[in-house]
């Protein structure tokens, strides 16, 4: 690695290698495109959301592997319950 | 006793599987066991010239296999060392001359006669890998340390466990230390985090390799090389034994000294 390279903080070329390389083998292992993990992803938030308010801009979601097992790992944080029925009767009052 | 039957392979061509193939026969063969390779590269015939018997060829696996010939008249002596034996690949022929259960039948035939049975597969996930791994009672799977080398390790390897063959073993072929040690080349521990599979040699990139293969004398047979002994060291695990790994990173040049001294690095 040269020394501009370190000047601009440019990566060295075997950890590029070994990102780019853990990638590709999550979705080969997988059969799963980028593309297809992000619909996996719509998916899922959607029907968690049928049942509990989330929020989506803190969630996270990706592919971890054990060994040579891949896991879909995904941390959902759910709104609390007050903040929802104040949502919620906002959005639809109850008639009683 | 019963000999093991072990493939090496490797998914991506031209990574070391002959090379393989050839230096840990004759390193077993120099420790006292009795080996048959056999080329599986059917069409594109190798083995022979990187062992140097090529031109003591007289039949071929498929004259074995359409019964044109015995197995004993197929197997090729090897002079410097007479427990090692060549099944040679035919030249004029394509992989569809030979099926898996050939390969089983001929391997069966071969387990009393000898300790170790050495095949070496073709590049690919086809046909003439399937005929390969068929027999396979151990697989040893070559990658180098570059991008594409150990994608398509990653996916044999995954072939071999979708077949119940287990993961394989690990060769890491041609490694460049001081490249690792620039960082410009991934590390034998990146290639194993990666591939997740039980390692079982690496082997630095030599032109001692070269010279061997010009010769016809596979480079274990070079006591000076260090392929040559990473090769050797293989061999040994294979009879069973737990050898260190040579440790190629961490040495540095004389160079690479100065720079450290001067702070670059
Ligand atoms: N450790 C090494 N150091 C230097 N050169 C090497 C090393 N290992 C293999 N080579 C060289 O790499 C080339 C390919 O090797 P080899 O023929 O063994 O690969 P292969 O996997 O059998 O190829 P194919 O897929 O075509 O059958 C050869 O020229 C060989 O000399
Ligand atoms: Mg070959």
């Amino acid at each position: 690695m040269s020394f501009l390279d370190k000047l601009f903080g440019r990566k060295n070329s075997a950890d590029s290698a070994k990102e780019r390389l853990q990638l590709v083998l999550i979705h080969d292992r997988t059969d799963l495109t980028p593309a297809e993990l992000e619909s996996l992803r719509d998916d899922l938030i959607a029907t968690v959301s049928r049942h509990v308010e989330i929020d989506v801009t803190a969630m996270q979601f990706g592919m971890e592997h054990d060994g040579r097992s891949q896991r879909l790992v995904a941390d959902i944080p759910i709104k609390s319950a007050s903040h929802r029925r104040r949502a919620s009767s906002s959005r639809k009052p109850k008639a009683r | 006793m019963t000999a093991q039957v072990i493939t090496v392979t490797s998914g991506k061509g031209g990574v070391g599987k002959t090379t393989a193939v050839a230096n840990l026969a004759v390193a077993l063969a120099a420790n006292g066991s009795r080996v048959v390779c056999i080329d599986g590269d059917i069409g594109l015939r190798n083995l022979d010239v990187i062992l140097g018997l090529e031109n003591r060829i007289v039949y071929d696996i498929v004259d074995v296999i359409e019964g044109r010939c015995r197995l004993k008249q197929a197997m090729i002596k090897d002079k410097r060392l007479p427990n090692l034996h060549l099944i040679p690949a035919a030249q004029t022929r394509d992989k569809n001359a030979v099926s898996a259960s050939d390969m089983t039948r001929l391997t069966k035939d071969l387990r009393s006669e000898c300790d170790f049975i050495l095949i070496d597969s073709p590049a690919g996930i086809e046909r003439g890998f399937k005929n390969a791994i068929a027999p396979a009672d151990r697989v040893l799977v070559v990658t180098n340390p570059e991008v594409s080398a150990v994608r398509d390790a990653d996916r044999v390897i995954g072939i071999l466990e979708a077949e119940d063959k287990g993961p394989g073993s690990l060769i890491i072929n041609r490694l460049n230390p001081s490249l690792v040690r620039r960082q410009e080349m991934l590390s034998a521990d990146d290639v194993l985090d990666l591939l997740a599979i039980e390692l079982i040699g690496i082997v630095p990139e030599d032109e001692g390799v070269l010279i061997g293969s010009n010769r016809g004398a596979p480079v274990a047979l070079d006591l000076k090389s260090k392929a040559g002994e990473a090769f050797r060291n293989i061999a040994r695990r294979l009879k069973g034994e737990e050898v260190p790994f040579l440790d190629l990173e961490s040495g540095s040049s004389l160079w690479e000294r100065i720079q450290k001294l001067a702070g670059r690095r």
